[in-house]
């Protein structure tokens, strides 16, 4: 009974991450005849000044995602864990940015930051109206907002979830012992909710490597290069500019990445097992 | 209920900060999709519409989108279907097999997949694709969907057939049934809802998928919504009205979806993570 889920995945799992590899050795323009390249591929993006800019630009906007998707998702998701009427009633609200498509949020800022005809310009407010996408630090910055907006409110699910499991008796205890709601915050929710903090940040860290829908429509990685991170470039390298080896060779870097930071974070917050039994 | 006591007024603040950040653009999209171009240009972006009209909706219904909503339906379907049903399979296999070295390998690999960007195996998928003559078909977006499904599924669904007793398979063995019975008749009653959460997390990501069939189609008459959402863009970028009411059009089934079942929703968007 294994068997078909096997095979689908060997076939259009396994076999194309071998593959990838295979073709970081290849030449192959994506119509024509595949012939091996050794490590000219390899050589050529190595000594690219394009890629170390590509791999900063991605730390950049994962470690600055995470940074301010964490805190905020902590907060709202504590504060989603009560359940008074109005939270659940906000609850509802909160949640509609899961339903969009990257495609369709990247379209919509796109349209809401134009400086000529976006909301800047509607309401002509001078701060509004800035090249927001037409200028490499603030372009940057839009697509942290942008991801940020897209993914808290996943990130405070999951935090709502942690916090539900926390005893009760552990507030209780602390009350009594005087303690603010403050002090509870830092010593009982941000410490119990450990696991669930690996498991959210693993899950950020691991997804920015797969940003591409979003940068792709909302700056194609402009201006310039100043928002193309790995996911693109290995787009534009491969289905651009039909340079798909030099694109494997991105691919397989992509994968090393993301499996070295999973593995990273399962070590700083034990297994993962542990986080999964966490919250059943 | 329980009632917890909590860091009240800094999260409370946040709450409705936050309210504000996510309710402020939808709220511009949904008005501003009802405005004329010039009324755009002339009004306060937050002002309802002086003149409603309903002209935009009908230039996107009239570029094709009936026929795009129908490939995302035909897409979601196509994969969620038989995803859902190989990895309950699998999961029931792995679970009622333990202790075979074979099934654990498989288990094993499948719990590779999660920790793998799979967006990353996209080149060779294109190949595959390509030799297997499937370019430019909804089939081709279909067979790698459901690969990529494939590790979550199995992951959630063996921890909720772990969850049966042993004891009920047992004195259903006893009682003659078949693992295909036992299958049938108790493991998928009693994982229904696990089911629904992995079909509609699944559901969701295919649904809004983008990557796949950018690079695996290229005929309009293979568009999905996504794909269908940026190549409008494209087109009348200068006209916003009509591009979000592209964006409000293309989202609305997954609003009303939300508006009917919102727990299981939510439940299933955070298949595995939370629980």
């Amino acid at each position: 009974m294994v068997f078909p889920a096997l095979l689908m995945f060997v076939v259009f799992g396994v076999l194309p991450l071998i593959g990838v590899l295979v073709l970081s050795f290849a030449q192959w323009d994506g119509l024509g005849a595949i012939r091996p390249a050794g490590m000219a591929n390899w050589g050529s993006v190595l000594s690219d000044p394009g890629l170390p800019h590509a791999i900063w630009v991605t730390f950049e906007i994962m470690i600055l995602s995470w940074a301010v998707q964490t805190p905020v998702s902590l907060l709202i998701g504590t504060f989603l864990a009560g359940r008074q009427r109005y939270r659940g009633f906000l609850a509802v609200l909160y949640f509609v940015p899961l339903l969009l498509s990257s495609a369709a949020i990247a379209i919509t800022y796109k349209a809401l930051l134009d400086p000529n005809f976006g909301l800047g310009a509607g309401l002509k407010i001078g701060f509004l109206t800035q090249d927001w996408l037409g200028e490499s630090g603030l372009a940057v910055a839009v697509v942290i907002f942008v991801v940020s907006w897209q993914f808290i409110p996943f990130h405070s699910l999951i935090y709502q979830g942690g916090v539900r499991q926390i005893p009760t008796s552990m507030y209780e205890a602390a009350a009594i012992d005087g303690a603010g709601r403050i002090r509870q915050f830092f010593s009982i929710t941000v410490p119990q909710l450990k696991y669930t903090i690996i498991t959210s940040s693993t899950l950020m860290v691991v997804g920015s490597l797969t940003f591409f829908d979003l940068i792709f429509v909302l700056t194609a990685g402009g201006p310039g290069d100043a928002t193309r991170v790995l996911a693109l470039d290995m787009y534009k390298r491969g289905f651009q500019a039909n340079l798909m080896g030099p694109a494997s060779v991105i691919a397989v870097l992509l994968v090393l990445i993301g499996l070295a930071l999973a593995l990273l974070l399962r070590r700083l917050g034990g297994s993962t097992t542990a986080s999964q039994q966490e919250g059943a | 209920m329980r009632k917890l006591v909590r860091l009240n007024w800094l999260g409370g603040s946040a709450g409705w900060l936050w309210l504000v950040i996510v309710m402020v653009p939808l709220y511009w999209i949904v008005v501003t999709s009802f405005k004329d171009q010039s009324a755009y240009f002339s009004q306060n972006p937050f002002a309802l519409p002086n003149a409603p009209t309903a002209a935009n909706y009908l230039l996107v219904i009239q570029s094709d989108f009936p026929r795009y909503f129908v490939n995302s339906v035909i897409v979601t379907a196509g994969t969620i279907i038989p995803a859902v049903t190989i990895s309950f399979l699998a999961a029931y296999a792995i679970v009622r097999g333990a202790g075979s070295r074979f099934l654990a390998g498989a288990n094993g690999l499948f719990l590779m997949g999660l920790a793998i960007p799979l967006q990353a195996t996209i080149i060779p998928v294109y190949l595959l694709i390509i030799r297997m003559r499937l370019y430019d078909s909804l089939l081709a977006i279909v067979l790698p969907s459901i690969a990529f499904a494939i590790p979550l599924s199995v992951l959630v669904l063996t921890n909720f057939i772990r969850d049966v007793p042993k004891e009920l398979f047992e004195s259903m063995r006893v009682d003659g049934a078949t693992e295909w019975g036992m299958l049938r008749k108790l493991a998928f009653p009693l994982t229904r809802p696990a089911l629904v959460t992995v079909a509609i997390y699944n559901g969701l990501g295919v649904w809004n998928g983008f990557l796949l069939p950018l690079i695996l189609t290229q005929s309009p008459e293979q568009r999905t919504l996504p794909l269908a959402l940026w190549t409008f863009q494209g087109q009348y970028s200068v006209n916003v009205p009509a591009v979000l009411a592209s964006v409000v059009l293309t989202t609305l089934p997954i609003v009303i979806l939300y508006a009917v079942g919102r727990r299981q929703l939510l439940s299933g968007l955070t298949a595995g993570f939370s629980r």
